[in-house]
């Protein structure tokens, strides 16, 4: 029975809870004595202002991007993937093992190299807890956790003894060879006569990510296997009924699940930094999270909730920079969104739904006398 | 390897499994009355800085303990309020109360004390010292025999050393976290509150129809599990350090869900599962880098080792782990 129009649904719920959101965080930065109004005028300008905010905030979005929509395929077999930030995390080991030991002699070549090296690394960190949700019945919120901890051990000592070149101090490997390079926006952008940030960081990768999106929807909407698994996250019995094998959906979502996130390296690692450092993912896989839930897990909703975050994550680092706001702010502000599109959702939905019946009843009622 | 030496990695190891124990009991409560809750961690970290912040502030860490447990106690609402009230995905609302707490905690803690996102040291009555047992080495001895408390343990025997060394000298939040174990038990399996609390886990519409409110049992529930964490952030900020750093729970909350998934979600068993856990950090901290023969093991290995461990014993090594039957389902009455 649907209470509401599908409009409603889709747009009206999402951004009641992302106004509900903002005029918390608003709250919050009235709370520690600043001006929230000076605040987002700031972070607008910072963001949005110029090509160079521009650069950084869809530089952050294509990383969104993908952990948003790796979080969204394991939401639509009713997974809860916390485990991207471990899987992005291996994703830039696998960057990083195809672009430092493979002389590639043109960066689409390493490119396509690096995507695959990197899902496939993202995809073996999800493959445990997976077979272990589908075969042992290990709950895979906790074990994509654990995931994340050890993801970071095994990060840090690498970096730390295996792959650190002789002589240098900090923790990270040497940087790629030039060839490696990937066109930023700023290289894309300059044969059309658009003029764009040279500083900024977004690249092609995000090209990448907005096919990933594409490929996406195509895979959940227009395909057997997107059919099965969201057959199986609507009803386990049901899809078991109908021949679908739960062992076999958990590991296929879980494993795309996984490779999408730890394709997000070759934007932070090969796009950005151009070398694997510690912490290289900065907390993307855990946005994911915020982002797959804003976006309804549907490709487009992810997009947008992207360049959302993107925005966020940008219009934070500005005002880091130029107030007494800490970073944290970001934290505050994806913990609020996921609570109010996520777990609140139902305070939100039932006052409207509520509002709808209440507004269809005086046309219906006469025609069914 | 000396008695001595044994002596005190149990002793950290009693020290280290104290917050485990209370944020694992706390989950208990929770998951027992039908209501996951991965937000353990998040409770504990806010609990943590407020309890600093006001220690710091006031000087009295009973203040802080208060004020630790209030700042849990509203995240613990917040979370009822989602997954109780509005009858929302529960796991979600955790993940949504982790980050609130991590973000917000080192907000408000630059706006106070302009740290980096930490409190001021805490000296003094503000933070727990420890209960020192009669004739038990403690600073007194110390001061009267011109010496040193570590070096007096050593000179004494094995009896003295395990009495002053393991069982005394602990802040009185570590006994209490023990004796919080069989207090739990009794209120589980002895009372008619928690055979009410058990039911409402495994069947709430049996409770309802017996004319007990389900909505009333799980928030007492998860109130409880904010009391308990409360003291669990406390506890890690007041008297296992001196004072708050960003994220200074570094995972105690997801250990804690571990070892009740370990303990099947009984009191007894989630003692003995804290204090393994609790021993592998002792391990962990003393041992930064452990040598058999030729071959070290890496510090990264024993810093992921728990973590390991808890993979390793959720992959099923104790058996089937079954939850409560209505754990993470929302309580709909029928009309």
């Amino acid at each position: 029975m649907d209470v509401m129009p599908k409009w409603a649904e889709v747009v009206l719920v999402p951004l009641i809870s992302l106004l509900l959101a903002a005029i918390l965080s608003a709250l919050v930065i009235l709370g520690i004595g600043e001006d929230p109004v000076a605040a987002v005028t700031l972070m607008v300008d910072g963001a949005l202002g110029s090509t160079y905010g521009w650069g950084y905030t869809l530089y952050y979005a294509t990383n969104f991007m993908f952990t948003g929509l790796a979080v969204a395929v394991a939401f639509h077999a009713r997974l809860f993937n916390i485990g991207g930030e471990g899987q992005a995390m291996l994703g830039g080991l696998g960057v990083a093992i195809a672009c430092l030991y493979v002389p590639w002699p043109h960066w689409s070549l390493a490119l396509i190299a690096a995507t695959i090296s990197a899902g496939i690394f993202g995809a073996a960190w999800a493959a445990l807890p997976a077979w272990l949700q589908a075969k042992r019945g290990s709950h895979i919120v906790i074990t994509t956790i654990m995931f994340n901890f050890i993801a970071a051990a095994v990060l840090n000592y690498m970096l730390v003894t295996a792959m650190r070149p002789e002589g240098a101090m900090d923790p990270a490997t040497e940087r790629f060879a030039p060839a490696m390079h990937l066109p930023t926006l700023h290289e894309l952008l300059a044969p059309l006569g658009i003029e764009f940030s040279k500083a900024a960081p977004a690249n092609i990768s995000l090209l990448v990510a907005l096919a990933a999106c594409v490929l996406v929807w195509v895979l959940i909407w227009r395909t057997r296997l997107g059919y099965e698994i969201r057959a199986y996250g609507h009803s386990e019995n049901g899809a078991r009924y109908a021949g679908i094998s739960p062992v076999r959906i958990t590991m296929i979502a879980m494993l795309i699940s996984g490779g999408l996130a730890g394709m997000m390296a070759i934007n932070n690692v090969m796009g950005e930094a151009e070398r694997l450092v510690l912490n290289a993912t900065e907390g993307a896989g855990f946005i994911g999270i915020a982002v797959a839930l804003m976006g309804r897990s549907h490709p487009f909703g992810v997009f947008l909730a992207s360049i959302l975050f993107g925005f966020l994550y940008q219009g934070g680092a500005e005002l880091a920079l130029w107030t007494n706001i800490p970073r944290e702010l970001i934290v505050v502000i994806q913990a609020l969104v996921i609570l109010f599109t996520g777990a609140l959702d139902n305070m939100v939905r039932l006052p409207l739904e509520r509002l709808f019946l209440a507004l269809r009843r005086p046309t219906t009622t006469p025609q069914g006398k | 390897m000396d008695f001595l030496t044994i002596v005190q990695v149990l002793d950290s190891t009693i020290r280290l499994s104290t917050p485990l124990l209370l944020a694992c009991l706390a989950g208990l409560f929770s998951e027992r009355a039908g209501i996951f809750d991965i937000g353990l961690e998040g409770k504990m970290l806010a609990a943590a800085f407020f309890s600093a912040a006001v220690a710091a502030v006031t000087g009295s860490v009973w203040l802080g303990l208060a004020a630790g447990t209030l700042a849990s106690l509203v995240l613990s609402a917040l979370h009822g309020l989602a997954s109780i009230t509005f009858r929302g995905n529960q796991l979600i609302s955790g993940v949504a109360i982790n980050f609130l707490a991590s973000g917000i905690t080192v907000l408000i803690a630059q706006d106070w004390f302009s740290q980096g996102g930490r409190t001021p040291s805490l000296m003094g009555g503000a933070r727990f010292e420890g209960l020192e047992f009669p004739f038990a080495i403690g600073p007194s001895d110390a001061e009267a025999a011109g010496s040193t408390v570590s070096q007096l343990i050593a000179d004494a025997g094995p009896v003295q050393q395990v009495y002053s060394e393991l069982l005394s000298g602990h802040s009185v939040l570590v006994y209490l976290a023990f004796l919080a174990v069989p207090a739990s038990w009794w209120v589980l399996y002895r009372t008619r509150f928690g055979l009410r609390l058990r039911a409402v886990g495994e069947n709430p519409a049996a409770v309802d129809t017996a004319g007990v409110s389900v909505v009333g049992l799980r928030f007492a529930a998860v109130a409880i599990c904010g009391v308990l964490c409360g003291i669990a952030g406390a506890y890690l900020a007041t008297a296992l350090q001196a004072g708050f750093v960003k994220e200074m729970t570094a995972g105690r909350g997801y250990i804690a869900l571990a070892a009740l998934i370990f303990a099947k979600w009984r009191p007894w068993h989630a003692m003995f599962a804290c204090v393994l856990f609790g021993f592998l950090q002792a391990i962990a901290l003393r041992y930064q880098a452990v040598r058999l023969g030729d071959f070290t093991i890496p510090v990264q290995v024993m810093d992921a080792l728990p973590y390991i461990l808890v993979v390793v014993i959720l992959a099923g090594l104790v058996g089937k782990a079954t939850p409560p039957r209505a754990g993470g389902e929302p309580y709909v009455k029928e009309r």
